[in-house]
């Protein structure tokens, strides 16, 4: 079994760090298709910024990411010309935000936010495009008849399931997130963290999921990665970590929470 | 395989070892299990017996590879080869999960907002997972999805979980309830493997009966159940052998100070 996505010796270190301080330090991992990876931890541990190295979105010091694309042709991520990179994440890649409001654009309406993807893909037919945002929004239970209200008069909980639709229309093959249901409401942290796991199944989507919610790793994940002060302390089947944890850490993690 | 070679069982558990270190109280190891040998062959219904804190369950969540066995071997036959689960990847665990290995814990984890019918059938989907690719809505989905729903139905009447609450998520039901929706996702699709941890509990007799009638189903399969059963009626039903993890000197190795000897 090829990987989709392989993360080598990742480390990474902000300029203005003092000393010693690395934010990411020799971090490995293989994606397969279909799989999904959470990445837990504390605030601090580096996990957001190893989301946004493997995104492309942030340079890292050492290492490389390497991603097999549709073509089936590897490249290296942070090699990739600046409009390869933007095509790769319009297209093959999505990245749900924390904030709905960093990950959609406010001032257009709904519909449109939906819809960018396709026509940064040269679908151009109002009717088509209109037709399939309505038809996203669906799935992600969004009343349709609200296509074009701004995503300003939607509740958080809406914003974050806009920001799915609008990830998911163009079928990509990784999406990454960086703690999708933080901030959220319990009653509509279930209702989203549901709808992943449907789509993310039906999709045959490979995900990676920075949380820092042993739930959502339990209930999405297939295999979770434990990130303390930079580095990747444990991995393996979620179960297995959450049930029989081996590192101090991983143990001090899961014994804090009520119910993992 | 060549005709005059003796079927192997399709479980070998060889030496196993389990140990837990518990870091947060100064390191403290805690041995559970020590040089665990077993073999179960298809059709056969081995009972794990002894009192409690003799390791019946952690036994059964290293065979689902929940639990990390420290030493010792875990050989699984399958059709065409035996896989050796103590060094299995995380995918292969995955994939076995999904076809091989069935499990019933003690309790359902409720998954919130899914319906009891998609929570079992689900476990028949995931199974034979749609090729990359497939299109959200087809209709061969449809189809699966209609064909799996019918065959959970048939399987909770027959487990006589009320009609009402087949569309219900299972978080709010009974502990009876969800045991028996539980029940229903372990056994829907036939295993190589089954694992069961005190599936009975908190059913009544009519649906004890149930479940040894499902479990002697899956026998006759030619599955291999390793089972903890409390209830003595349940477990003369369906063992075909009881194996007490007490017994035997390689079982009952003396541990440290903090563990009673045997």
């Amino acid at each position: 079994m090829t990987p989709l996505l392989r993360v080598e010796s990742l480390g990474h270190r902000f300029p203005a760090a003092r000393g010693d301080a690395w934010a990411v330090r020799d971090a490995k991992l293989d994606l397969y298709a279909g799989e999904v990876i959470a990445i837990v931890g504390e605030s601090g541990s580096g996990k957001t910024t190893l989301l946004n190295c493997i995104a492309g979105r942030l340079q890292p010091t050492l290492g490389q990411v390497h991603y097999r694309n549709a073509a089936g042709t590897w490249v290296d991520v942070h090699r990739l010309a600046e409009r390869e990179r933007r095509a790769l994440a319009r297209t093959e890649w999505g990245f749900v935000e924390q904030q709905a409001s960093d990950g959609l654009r406010m001032n257009v309406s709904a519909g449109a936010n939906v819809g960018e993807r396709l026509m940064g893909l040269g679908r151009r037919h109002y009717g088509e495009l209109r037709g399939t945002a309505c038809e996203w929004m669906r799935r992600v239970e969004l009343d349709a008849d609200r296509i074009d209200d701004s995503p300003r008069a939607f509740s958080g909980g809406m914003r974050q399931r806009l920001q799915i639709a609008r990830n998911l229309v163009t079928r990509p093959r990784l999406v990454l997130m960086d703690e999708p249901t933080s901030g959220l409401d319990v009653s509509v942290q279930a209702r989203l963290l549901d709808l992943i796991r449907l789509l993310v199944a039906r999709l045959h989507l490979s995900a990676l999921i920075v949380t820092h919610d042993l739930g959502v790793a339990r209930l999405l994940a297939h295999r979770t990665l434990v990130m303390r002060e930079g580095r990747v302390v444990e991995q393996g089947l979620t179960d297995r970590v959450l049930d029989d944890p081996q590192h101090p850490y991983t143990q001090l993690l899961v014994s804090s929470v009520v119910s993992p | 395989m060549k005709r005059d070679e003796p079927r192997l069982p399709t479980l070998q558990v060889r030496d196993l070892h389990k140990r837990f270190t518990l870091h947060l109280r100064g390191g403290r190891a805690l041995p559970v299990l020590h040089g665990v040998s077993l073999d179960v062959d298809a059709g056969e219904c081995v009972a794990l017996v002894g009192p409690s804190g003799q390791g019946k369950s952690t036994l059964v969540k290293c065979l689902y590879g929940s639990y990390a066995a420290n030493a010792g071997q875990m050989l699984l036959q399958l059709a065409d080869a035996g896989v050796e689960l103590t060094q299995a990847t995380p995918q292969r665990w995955l994939a076995l999960r999904r076809r091989d290995i069935a499990y019933v814990s003690q309790f359902l984890r409720a998954v919130p907002r899914v319906s009891a019918l998609d929570v079992v059938a689900e476990r028949l989907l995931e199974a034979d997972p749609a090729p990359p690719g497939a299109e959200l809505d087809d209709e061969m989905h449809a189809r699966a999805l209609d064909a799996a729903r019918e065959q959970v139905r048939a399987l909770f009447a027959r487990l006589n979980l009320p009609a009402s609450l087949w569309e219900l998520p299972p978080a709010t039901f009974s502990g009876g309830e969800q045991q028996r929706v539980n029940i229903a996702r372990g056994f829907v699709q036939p295993a190589r493997l089954l694992l069961l941890d005190e599936p009975t509990a908190s059913l009544d007799a009519a649906n004890r009966r149930v479940v040894v009638q499902l479990i002697d189903e899956a026998k006759s399969r030619g599955c291999a159940v390793v089972g903890i059963f409390h209830d003595e009626e349940v477990r003369d039903a369906v063992a075909t052998r009881c194996v007490s993890l007490n017994a035997g000197a390689a079982l009952a190795a003396p541990g440290p100070a903090q563990w009673p000897p045997a």
